[in-house]
């Protein structure tokens, strides 16, 4: 997201002085337009889930959801991004005290569950792949696959911008751009943990009862 | 190495696509040779292509927008053509594997590629100004998101010479539009052009938004902005809360065509009726966000040139949100043949219907509005009058059209045409057209020529009833739509008076391009000097025509509705402070074009399956991205004095064009330059 700055906002008005020189914070603005863009991707999701809806019972003679979910193996997946969230809340906390160290520790092992959790989804597809469900299948399939896989498409930008974040608050440290990235950042892996929640439910407890 | 890409997807056996080709090809190398001649490359690049001012993305949005209206028009005007020739049971000149192509791109490019960039380009231009702001929130995005609609328009326009464009009409239903039943790319072209470019809306309305919410200048409160203001902030609603559906709808017919997935196909457990209900749950709204950025156009015009406060400014916007969540409401009314059954169908019908009352309060707010008031008939206003009779009409087929049973008579014939073709050019396009009219003083610092503008309006409105009115006669006739010829000799004079119609429209587009040529050679007589040729009401006409690049030196104070109005009462309009504050600005960038040109390579390797190209268009735009971001631009600031200078030289100006007010406090301030 862009973090340009503009002289805005009722509390800069021109009768005031005092915004002649100082650099403007922009973090509550970007933070709020990314508000509104996780709420786009939250519309996208329930298109997504709407299909699955209508497709859940549509097996074409393939396997249900009870022939091919395993509760405990998503249950796992489950823990890893459950946990990641948490983590990810103890780097926020280390970068409002401006722990630099803390913020790289966390967001690391944030990382790491993070990859843990893609790790095992993407072993889950391909399993289901190899046995001959994979979503040309059946209609039921499709909708899975492209739910949860959209969800999981996801995690992976999630990833890939923590990596770049890890990368710069190690060389420029805890700068406001850095702290307004970081906090758009936590927002949306939250949102994911959300939609995870979402998809655990009506994806595969759901599926199995 | 080039995937499903050779040489023969140039289509060097249809003449009349060579000859267009030519044409453009020549009309390029024009172009080209007259930038090349004059010099003005970099001008061209530091000054539009990389700029982040929001007027001047606006400026290259209704450019595109007039650009992409000659290309759909030229694409009716084939139709109607062919229609014309193929009645009695000729053939015509254009064979159904062709005209199908070209009704598809008709509807494509009027919805997606004129009406979309021609609103988001008056909202550029005007809505910053008229909450006196000095740009949107975020001018990168904004720049980005123009750029992703130009990704768009390539990628359509290329399907013009390379390989084909869809043959399943803009809705793309399948299973037509699956791989089984569209095996050309002609689909995929649809699909990337579309997704692209709706992105890039999506990040416009979520940059709108937070424009609204955070960067209304001091005093002005939300229920106190513009009512233009208003219908746009309604529109962006719409569009974050409709557009995602269209990117989930597009990517889940992209795996079914790429993948063989199966979420639309008729075998294995897919449902094609699934498709049709997400892209109306998006399509729906999109025609309100089409038209209620319009209906604020009419209520500026209006109140404006009636030299009169809008008549009922909260019912307006209360009015708007009704139709803003309704048209939520009713998107099954497309397909009331699905079959869902009698009370899903009456609750749609019914829906439908209710939308009828707000926008009728709205109508009324309007005439209250002329009531008693100095109409000025200006060309806006023309347009204005033409838009309130033939809006009405249309929203009557509406009705008559919500109600289910008759629809399973008129579903799908060119009935359906008629009304949507009736509300869309007599409420979005006469509104834009208006719109134009009425901010192109604020754009470019001159006033249009009234005389051409009237002709154009005049060329239009007949040309419209002619054109469409036989298509409502032969939808009751039934003739259904999308006919690439036809022998029922009933039909027949029909098709020619429509085809005529068309004409008569050409003639009010050559007009308009007549009007613009006019207006540009006589420029010097028709200065706006004062920023305010129509006595406006709103702040966008108290800057100078064009605005300095900051909009604003000091932000203006908007206490109550019509700001500036009430400042030109109070004297307070012209007021020049004696000291002026550095300006904070964002730098231009070239980022939103390099991060969309390498999506436009992206876009056509998908296309065509040359997928190791796919994947660098998209390392490529996530890369730039990333560098983009890391360079962490924080703009710069304009000196005081640099402003002070500019607004010296306003200073002058006005006191020269003797405008009350001004020479209060002349002195003091060109102590300063």
């Amino acid at each position: 997201m862009s973090n340009i700055v503009l002289n805005a906002g009722t509390a800069h008005g021109h009768d005031h002085g005092h915004d002649d020189h100082e650099h403007h914070d922009s973090g509550p603005m970007t933070v709020l337009g990314f508000w509104i863009y996780l709420m786009t991707d939250c519309i996208l999701f329930a298109s997504l889930f709407a299909t699955y809806a209508v497709l859940s019972g549509n097996f074409a003679g393939g396997p249900s959801g009870h022939d091919i979910f395993e509760l405990p193996y998503v249950l796992g997946e489950t823990a890893c991004l459950l946990l990641s969230s948490i983590t990810y809340g103890f780097a926020m906390l280390a970068l409002h005290k401006g722990n630099k160290g803390g913020v790289l520790g966390w967001l690391f092992i944030t990382f790491l569950f993070g990859l843990g959790f893609i790790g095992m989804e993407v072993n889950e597809f391909h399993k289901l792949i190899v046995e001959g469900f994979g979503p040309s299948r059946s209609g039921f399939l499709s909708g899975y696959f492209s739910l949860v896989g959209t969800h999981g498409l996801h995690v992976t930008s999630g990833l890939i911008w923590m990596a770049v974040m890890m990368y710069q608050v190690s060389k420029k440290g805890i700068t406001p751009t850095n702290t307004t990235r970081l906090s758009c950042l936590s927002m949306f892996w939250h949102f994911l943990d959300v939609v995870w929640i979402c998809v655990f439910t009506v994806v595969y407890l759901m599926g199995v009862l | 190495m080039f995937g499903k890409l050779t040489l023969e997807a140039i289509p060097f056996h249809v003449p009349i696509v060579m000859v267009t080709l030519a044409v453009i090809a020549l009309g390029g190398i024009a172009l080209v040779g007259a930038i090349t001649y004059f010099k003005k490359w970099s001008y061209l690049w530091t000054e539009w292509l990389t700029s982040v001012d929001h007027k001047k993305i606006g400026v290259m949005y209704v450019v595109v927008a007039m650009v992409m209206l000659i290309r759909g028009f030229a694409d009716a005007i084939m139709m109607r053509s062919q229609l014309a020739l193929a009645a009695n049971g000729g053939e015509g000149y254009l064979p159904p594997e062709h005209y199908d192509q070209i009704f598809t791109a008709h509807g494509v490019i009027m919805i997606i590629f004129m009406a979309m960039p021609f609103f988001t380009g008056l909202m550029n231009l005007a809505l910053p100004l008229q909450i006196g702001a000095r740009d949107v929130a975020f001018p990168f995005l904004n720049s980005l998101s123009f750029w992703l609609l130009v990704s768009g328009v390539v990628l359509i326009n290329l399907s013009l010479g390379v390989g084909e464009f869809a043959r399943t009409g803009w809705v793309a239903y399948p299973p037509l539009s699956e791989l089984g039943y569209s095996p050309g790319v002609g689909v995929d072209y649809y699909i990337w052009a579309l997704q692209l470019s709706g992105i890039g809306t999506t990040l416009t309305g979520v940059n709108f938004l937070v424009t609204v919410l955070k960067m209304r200048t001091p005093g002005m409160k939300l229920m106190e902005m513009p009512i233009f203001t208003w219908t746009c902030t309604w529109a962006n609603i719409l569009i974050v809360a409709s557009f995602p559906i269209l990117t989930a709808t597009l990517a889940l017919l992209t795996v079914d065509r790429y993948l063989d997935f199966h979420i639309f196909t008729n075998e294995l457990g897919g449902n094609p009726m699934m498709y049709v209900n997400l892209f109306w749950a998006w399509g729906h709204p999109e025609v309100y966000i089409l038209v209620l950025p319009a209906f604020g156009v009419f209520s500026e015009v209006i109140s404006t040139f009636s030299g009169k406060r809008l008549f009922g400014h909260v019912s307006m916007i209360l009015a708007s949100g009704c139709i803003a969540v309704l048209g939520f409401m009713v998107w099954l009314h497309h397909f009331f043949t699905m079959g869902s059954g009698a009370s899903v169908n009456s609750f749609f019908g019914l829906a439908t219907m209710l939308i009828a009352i707000p926008t009728g309060a709205k109508l009324f707010n309007w005439l209250f509005t002329i009531y008693q008031g100095r109409l000025r008939f200006t060309v806006p206003v023309l347009w204005t009058l033409g838009f309130m009779v033939t809006f009405a009409i249309g929203g009557m087929t509406g009705v008559l059209l919500a109600i289910p049973g008759a629809d399973f008579v008129l579903h799908n014939s060119l009935f359906v045409v008629a009304h949507f073709h009736n509300v869309i050019i007599g409420g979005a396009v006469f509104g834009y057209i208006a719109g134009f009219g009425f901010w192109f003083p604020k754009a470019f610092g001159f006033t249009l020529n009234e005389k051409w503008g009237k002709r154009a309006f005049w060329f239009w409105l007949t040309g419209f009833y002619v054109a469409f009115m036989p298509l409502y006669a032969l939808g009751f006739m039934g003739m259904t739509r999308r006919l690439n010829h036809s022998d029922n000799p009933d039909w027949t004079p029909y098709l020619y008076v429509a085809f005529f119609g068309a004409v008569l429209i050409l003639c009010g587009i050559a007009s308009q391009l007549i009007q613009l040529y006019v207006s540009i050679r006589d420029r010097d007589q028709n200065r706006d000097v004062t920023g305010d040729p129509w006595n406006g009401h709103t702040l966008e006409w108290q800057t100078s025509s064009p605005p300095p690049f900051y909009n604003f030196a000091t932000l203006p104070k908007a206490d109550e509705l019509d700001a500036f109005l009430e400042a030109k009462r109070n004297g307070t309009a012209y007021n020049f402070p004696a000291k002026y504050s550095p300006i904070h600005m964002p730098n231009n960038t070239a980022s939103g074009l390099v991060i969309s040109a390498f999506l436009t390579v992206f876009g056509f390797a998908m296309i065509w399956h040359i997928f190791w190209l796919a994947a660098v268009g998209l390392i490529g735009a996530v890369g730039y991205f990333v560098i983009h971001a890391a360079r962490d631009d924080q703009g710069y600031m304009v000196p005081a004095e640099e402003v002070a200078r500019i607004e010296g030289e306003r200073q002058q100006i006005l006191a020269k064009a003797n405008v009350a007010g001004v020479s209060k406090a002349p002195a003091h301030a060109l102590e300063q330059v």
